[in-house]
């Protein structure tokens, strides 16, 4: 990585399978640091599998997947671990562990990790705890928790080591509006004041759009388009307008593919 | 006609893949024990969890099985006027055979079941892929204090087993069918032996446990992450666990015989 590279990220000429489900087809992304960059596409498109890739839980075909210069998939175990311990991640799910207090699941990385004395985690945990606004909740179990809540607490854990990038895995799915609205906000501002790098995978349009500084769209194991919320937002490729204006027909056709309506209403129509 | 072949070595491969890395994954597991030294308290919850939660159903059933091993004991021995070697014959066949595979069937049931079902919703619910992102190897943190526990556990309940058990026996033969206290106990002192009865008895026990557990363990790391997938691997862990105790008894005891 030359001294000038601002990505914390650099993916290059992915390619990715499952079986003989082609997910990733050379697929080239970049996340600068200290900003927002958003990877979006339809359900099941393989973005929760491109979080996989990065924190080296799964291992690419072909290609190459950076983090601060080093090949993530080729790292040995050591490598690797230093290496996520620098990541933060947040589930879809939250993935708290439930048989630990809010307090002791985000203390959780820190007394695995550090040698801190309790006193000094305790008020770590009671910082990240406030930073979320979930200091009262300490004491809860996440059976406890509302969604939005475990959210909360998931990012706090994620935050706990202080690391340098966070990734947000459909962070706003299931979510009333004020607890998205507080998500979104806690995303942008955290970014902000810690220098964080984040990457989220989402597919609700308008939050992503409103606190992403940059944007990939993948459909079909190919980047459709990439640029600034605002570029997408104007952006004259169909597929790409239709995905951001969530249009119900387009490239991604509404109709399933079938015979002429006209034929199978006539029972004229064979499918083969 | 060739699509058979295929069918057959598709299946011999695939089972022989899995096999292999059940195996490769029994051996990270494993290796895992050696930073528990350094982290006994990891060892300890599950030492409560698996195996004092276990006691109960082990005590109870162990009181019930020697109290009818007396009563059918009693009934057998009278009519060859033996009725006062009652004590051995409960000793032995508790110590031998009962104790360890009872107490295995029960363990998988109980604890096994239980092992499974945590782990495949730790599953399920992505709590092992966050352990993984939080750079926590799952198999050290989660897989080898249980397997551990597992292993030291067992040995103990069984001996738990046979002893409530014993008591049982003298309760139906001594108090309630009259055999004399002191051949009860005199002859289980004199005929049980220490290595031959008492320690083959320890080494099944031991060698259970580590089936037992690894298996309620592997099915619950490798289920498919949905409610279906951990009912299903719960089943298997007690199908599993108890046709691969009652094989392993045979071979055991042809081998110490």
């Amino acid at each position: 990585m030359s001294v000038n590279d601002n990505n914390l990220v650099r993916i290059r000429d992915l390619h990715f399978s499952r079986g003989r489900s082609k997910i990733f087809d050379g697929i080239d992304i970049e996340i600068p640091k200290g900003k927002i960059t958003a990877i979006m596409g339809p359900s099941g498109t393989g973005k929760t599998t491109l979080l996989k890739l990065i924190g080296g839980q799964l291992k690419p075909q072909k290609g190459s997947i950076q983090f601060h210069g080093e090949e993530i998939p080729t790292m040995n175990t050591k490598k690797l671990y230093d290496a996520r311990k620098k990541m933060g991640m947040l589930f879809q799910s939250g993935a708290l562990l439930t048989d630990m207090s809010v307090f002791d699941n985000i203390a959780f990385p820190l007394r695995e990790h550090t040698d801190l004395p309790e006193v000094m985690i305790r008020d770590l945990v009671l910082m990240k705890l406030q930073a979320v606004g979930l200091r009262g909740a300490r004491d809860l179990r996440p059976s406890q928790l509302s969604g939005g809540m475990a959210r909360r607490v998931a990012f706090a854990r994620a935050i706990a080591l202080d690391p340098e990038m966070v990734m947000f895995d459909e962070p706003f799915t299931g979510q009333d509006p004020i607890s998205m609205g507080v998500l979104v906000q806690l995303i942008r501002s955290m970014n902000d004041s810690l220098g964080l790098t984040s990457v989220i995978v989402s597919h609700d349009i308008q939050e992503t759009l409103a606190i992403a500084d940059k944007i990939y769209i993948i459909s079909q194991g190919k980047i459709m388009g990439h640029g600034s919320p605002e570029q997408m937002n104007q952006s004259k490729s169909p597929w790409i307008s239709q995905f951001v204006h969530g249009d119900a027909d387009g490239p991604v056709r509404f109709h399933y593919q079938a015979c002429p309506y006209k034929e199978d209403l006539m029972a004229e129509c064979h499918i083969e | 006609m060739f699509d058979w072949f295929a069918v057959i070595g598709r299946n011999t491969v695939d089972f022989l893949a899995r096999l292999g890395a059940e195996f490769l994954l029994f051996l990270q597991t494993v290796k895992g024990f050696y930073a528990l030294i350094w982290r006994p308290s990891l060892v300890i919850q599950q030492l409560f969890s698996i195996g004092v939660r276990s006691m109960l159903i082990i005590i109870v059933s162990g009181f019930f099985v020697g109290m009818v091993l007396g009563l059918q004991g009693y009934n057998t021995l009278v009519d060859f006027g033996a009725e006062e070697s009652l004590g051995v014959m409960v000793a032995l066949s508790l110590v031998r055979e009962l104790g360890p595979v009872v107490t295995a069937l029960l363990f998988a049931g109980r604890a096994g079941s239980a092992l499974t079902a945590e782990i495949g919703l730790m599953k399920a619910t992505e709590q092992l892929s966050g352990l993984e992102m939080m750079a926590i190897n799952p198999v050290e943190r989660i897989l080898a204090p249980r397997l551990l526990a597992g292993i030291i556990s067992m040995p103990l309940l069984a001996a738990m087993f046979s002893s409530v058990g014993i008591f049982g026996g003298y309760l139906v033969g001594v108090d309630l069918l009259g055999v004399d206290t002191g051949s009860y106990w005199s002859q289980m002192q004199s005929n049980v032996d220490f290595h031959k009865d008492i320690v083959n008895g320890v080494i099944k026990s031991a060698v259970f446990g580590v089936v037992v557990t690894w298996i309620a363990i592997y099915e619950g790391y490798t289920c498919l992450p949905t409610s279906e997938g951990v009912s299903r691997s719960t089943t298997r862990t007690v199908v599993y666990s108890a046709l691969t105790v009652l094989g392993l008894d045979f071979l055991l005891t042809a081998i110490m015989l």
